[in-house]
């Protein structure tokens, strides 16, 4: 109604040179409405898991009192209209382009974009056909992260089999590991049991797993020693894996008869419930000796204490990086991330398992350089902007996805 | 064959949630297995549960030193069952009303949720509490300046403690401004953005390669002492 106002004011204007009949309306450009986009296109973005469509539209030479656009979508409705518009985004009116996420990739999407002002809203513009978020084969933005973790795998293949050949394989000595068994050891001379903890996570978390492979060990020794040792666990499954474990150690040992399942018990999921139960047991049965190795949150600390508390030998391995200073202030020893992963391979002592460490270290090295050459870059591109490093770093950037 | 069935299980469903990170037309299966784990670690619940019954209970039949606290779990364990799954005081699904029990166990005004807010949540929170005593007795103990590391290690902690407090500020805000970067807040900021980043990151692209090579020698096989003893 505005426009239609606007325009017969305009032609008065001309008409009649009547300044005074249309002066407000002419005086004042901005009280007519935006102008709506010349065009809308919509095209499913590409290399995705589909649920992504990206809007682009051409604006108006002349965007009159707009200050941002509206952009909407419609799923086509069965009768081959199209449904309610939902908002996409509101987006500022410098900008052209947005994505709209977070669709099905089977329905068809129309979309819209409407200019928005202070004098009111354009009349929308379509976009000319409707668009589907395809699902594609596979996540481009994931490429980067797919070609490292097929480096490191190769890397870990090719070391496996180089040890399979007989090439030795020498791993540094891991303190917290050697001394396993004096841990053990004095837990038998002192007559009291040993508490292995293996985090508070379920059996689909790597740290877990890690952490029941180290008991494997630990149990074996405890088993040859003629040690108790209680595992106490945060979780079902968890329970049922370590009792699998401790048992087929306690074979493995040939003491089958001394093997006692209450011993491996669930305490509960809730995380200070089980701290309490742990702590309050270490306290009262004083545990020679005690191990931490899993996933672990703000409970560390309050079991390493309490452990430090009761005189106990501790070791501890975790890859929570934020729980690992707790872990060096009140434990003997520490694994420390990469370490507590390599535990299993470093007691198994099996050449297959240590090449896999020297595959470890080789996407240690390849890690290495790549972060000399980005600094060397980076320090370069600052000091001589739009230069060579500058556009190195920036394909740098780009192989590397960040 | 009880050792190579879980073996094999753990490989597909492994390269499949593997596979599914990077190849939406294997989305679908990776949500399955995911799935699949749920529903295993439910019914193993039941054992939990059995196995903290069987052991409370015989640990009061026994009447073994502390039995008194094993009684105590046990009623609270079995009220806390009783009415999670009797959903007592639990208001209906107006969305269901034809169905007596359609609400949901935690909802606003059920016993359930009493129990949540008034008896759970102050106990966890009181083992949370405990946590600032326990850093300040090891920090006590880190801190203590035995040799050159640990004298560094303490000088930083200072910079850092006095850097984030007040006291930071008054100790050296006389500092001109070219000097500004020797200002304990200043200088505090600094350590955390460039040697603790730096030092973060470097145990964190450990702890990733040490993750890759560790689920590789699970899912090739290699490494099976999770299911048991390794040798």
């Amino acid at each position: 109604m505005q426009i239609i106002l606007s325009v017969a004011a305009a032609r008065m204007c001309a008409a009649t040179a009547c300044a005074a009949l249309c002066a407000p309306l002419c005086a004042s450009p901005s009280a007519s409405p935006p102008t709506p986009p010349l065009s809308v296109t919509a095209a499913d973005v590409p290399w995705d898991a589909g649920g992504s469509i990206e809007i682009s539209w051409v604006p108006a030479a002349n965007l009159g009192s707009a200050t941002t656009w509206l952009v909407e979508r419609s799923e086509i409705g069965a009768d081959g209209t199209s449904g309610p518009w939902v908002t996409v985004a509101e987006v500022a009116i410098a900008t052209t382009t947005t994505t709209a996420a977070k669709l099905s990739h089977t329905a068809p999407y129309w979309f819209r974009v409407t200019a928005v002002g202070s004098d009111g809203s354009s009349s929308p513009t379509n976009s000319p056909a409707h668009t589907t978020a395809h699902r594609n084969f596979f996540i481009g933005e994931k490429l980067p992260l797919f070609s490292a973790i097929l480096t490191v795998c190769a890397c870990v293949i090719y070391f496996i089999l180089a040890a399979r050949k007989g090439r030795p394989m020498k791993v540094r000595r891991i303190a917290a590991l050697e001394a396993i068994d004096n841990a053990v050891g004095r837990a038998t001379e002192m007559g009291r049991p040993i508490l292995f903890v293996a985090g508070i996570q379920d059996m689909d978390n790597i740290q877990t797993v890690a952490g029941i492979t180290v008991l494997g060990h630990v149990s074996k020794t405890a088993a040859e020693y003629d040690a108790t040792i209680e595992v106490p666990t945060s979780r079902s499954l968890v329970m049922e894996a370590a009792r699998e474990t401790v048992q087929a150690s306690y074979l493995a040992a040939g003491r089958p008869e001394a093997y006692n399942a209450d011993l491996i018990r669930y305490i509960t999921d809730e995380q200070f419930g089980f701290v309490a139960y742990v702590s309050g047991r270490m306290v009262r049965e004083k545990p020679a000796t005690c191990f931490y190795m899993g996933c672990f949150y703000a409970e560390s600390l309050i079991l390493a204490e309490t452990g430090n508390s009761i005189g106990a030998i501790q070791i501890a391995g975790t890859a929570e990086s934020s729980q690992l200073p707790f872990f060096v202030a009140a434990c003997d020893y520490t694994l420390i991330g990469e370490e507590f992963m390599a535990a299993s391979a470093y007691l198994s002592g099996e050449p297959d398992q240590m090449g896999s460490l020297k595959g470890q270290d080789a996407g240690k090295a390849i890690a290495s350089v790549l972060i000399i050459v980005g600094v060397v870059l980076a320090t370069f591109a600052a000091l001589s902007p739009g230069g060579f490093a500058t556009a190195a770093l920036g394909a740098l950037r780009g192989i590397l996805g960040s | 064959m009880r050792r190579m069935v879980p073996m094999w299980i753990a490989i597909i469903a492994g390269f499949a949630m593997l596979l599914s990170a990077f190849f939406p037309m294997t989305e679908s299966l990776g949500e399955t297995f995911g799935d699949v784990f749920n529903v295993v670690a439910a019914i193993a619940f039941i054992l939990g549960a059995g196995s903290l019954a069987k052991v409370n209970l015989a640990k009061v039949s026994r009447r073994d030193p502390g039995w008194g606290f094993a009684v105590v779990t046990l009623i609270c364990f079995t009220i806390t069952i009783v009415v999670g799954l009797g959903k007592f005081g639990v208001p209906q699904n107006p969305q269901f009303a034809a169905l007596p029990w359609s609400g949901e166990k935690e909802a606003e005004g059920g016993a359930f949720a009493w129990i949540y807010a008034y008896a759970l949540v102050p106990i966890t929170a009181t083992m949370f509490a405990l946590l600032a005593f326990y850093v300040a007795s090891a920090a006590f103990r880190a801190f203590r300046a035995k040799n050159l590391e640990a004298i560094l290690l303490l000088s930083t902690a200072f910079i850092i403690l006095l850097g984030r407090t007040f006291a930071g500020v008054v100790l050296t805000g006389w500092l001109p401004d070219w000097a500004s970067g020797l200002r304990l807040e200043n200088l505090s900021v600094y350590i955390m953005q460039v040697f603790n980043t730096a030092g973060n990151r470097a145990i964190i692209i450990g702890i990733a390669l040490g993750v890759s090579a560790t689920s590789l020698r699970i899912l090739l096989g290699i490494d099976r002492s999770w299911m048991g003893s390794g040798d």
